[in-house]
């Protein structure tokens, strides 16, 4: 072995005796990833500020955009955040019957999220809204609102397909700690989901 | 595993309450009869908060390494620092928003 490969190997080196080395290298995988992926969505909602304060007939969002659904779809996600946690918290005692419940249940909210949202961009169309026009005002009304809600809602599409995948995994893998890590991890990406809807809910529906 | 430690401080019901009241206040907030910018930073703020709680919460940033508060950070710095740089061209533009009720689209 190799001075250096020796000293790798020397406890006194070890890397989890650094103060900057993370508890879980997954996780800390996914934090970076959010963390470029919440400076897209802030790039977003900073460009539709920018926008909109430069347009002279921007349509009142409360008016053109219905708020009763959006909030029941914002209601639904923060229901599926709770569940997401319960999941990890069932694995942690460990109940994986009980894990996989609430698993499920969180990639079912999902699901109707997105399913909603269909019903709602469909509504929208139907109504005239488009990407470049709509009958309300600023063209760049529909071109903002189906790039944002669109963008998030793709989030959801595949934070469905990876909650289903870690579901089958945990299934299938008999090693608890494994399953509480991976889980850990796809959970914070669903919150994260829901996390960014707050903020698009608030700056395109409400404000 | 940070969630170990999540049966200090609220529970995730008392949370998901929390966000839920949040919501319902953030709707009513929409219709009182105050000026738009004082709407708009009530707004703002209660969507920080309820953002702020589901990071620290639900995604146990509180109970994390410093490190990975410091990368949560950055993009609400860096946010921050973008609408800054945004605002003093938006504050200049004729700004208003278009009486919405008086256009109605046809219905199908």
């Amino acid at each position: 072995m190799s001075d250096a490969a020796t000293a790798l190997h020397h406890p006194a080196v070890e890397p989890v005796e650094s103060p900057l080395t993370p508890e879980s290298w997954g996780k800390l995988g996914m934090w970076v990833f959010l963390a470029g992926d919440a400076m897209g969505f802030g790039v977003l909602l900073a460009s539709y500020g920018a926008l909109r304060a430069g347009s002279v007939d921007w349509p009142n969002p409360a008016q053109v955009l219905g708020i009763q659904l959006t909030a029941l779809m914002t209601f639904l996600l923060i229901c599926s955040s709770v569940t997401m946690v319960k999941a990890l918290e069932n694995l942690r005692k460990p109940d994986l019957a009980r894990a996989k419940m609430f698993l499920l249940l969180t990639a079912l909210g999902g699901a109707i999220f997105v399913g909603l949202q269909a019903y709602e961009w469909t509504h929208l169309i139907q109504r005239g809204l488009r990407v470049f026009g709509n009958p309300w005002g600023a063209t760049l009304f529909g071109a903002s609102f189906f790039i944002i809600t669109g963008f998030h809602g793709l989030h959801v599409t595949g934070g469905v397909i990876y909650l289903l995948s870690v579901l089958k995994v945990i299934s299938r893998v008999p090693d608890m700690r494994y399953n509480y890590m991976i889980t850990e991890i796809a959970g914070l990406y669903w919150h994260f989901v829901d996390l960014v809807w707050i903020m698009v809910f608030t700056f395109i529906y409400l404000l | 595993m940070a969630d170990t430690h999540a049966k200090h401080g609220p529970s995730y019901m008392a949370i998901f309450w929390y966000l839920a009241v949040l919501t319902v206040i953030e709707i009513a907030v929409i219709y009182l009869p105050i000026a738009k910018l004082a709407i708009g930073v009530l707004l703002v703020a209660l969507a920080s908060t309820k953002a702020a709680m589901v990071a620290l919460y639900f995604m146990h940033l509180r109970l994390e390494t410093k490190t990975l508060g410091y990368i949560a950070l950055t993009p609400v710095a860096i946010a921050t620092l973008l609408v800054l740089v945004l605002l003093p061209d938006s504050l200049h533009a004729p700004h208003r928003t278009a009486d919405t009720k008086k256009i109605e689209a046809p219905k199908h």
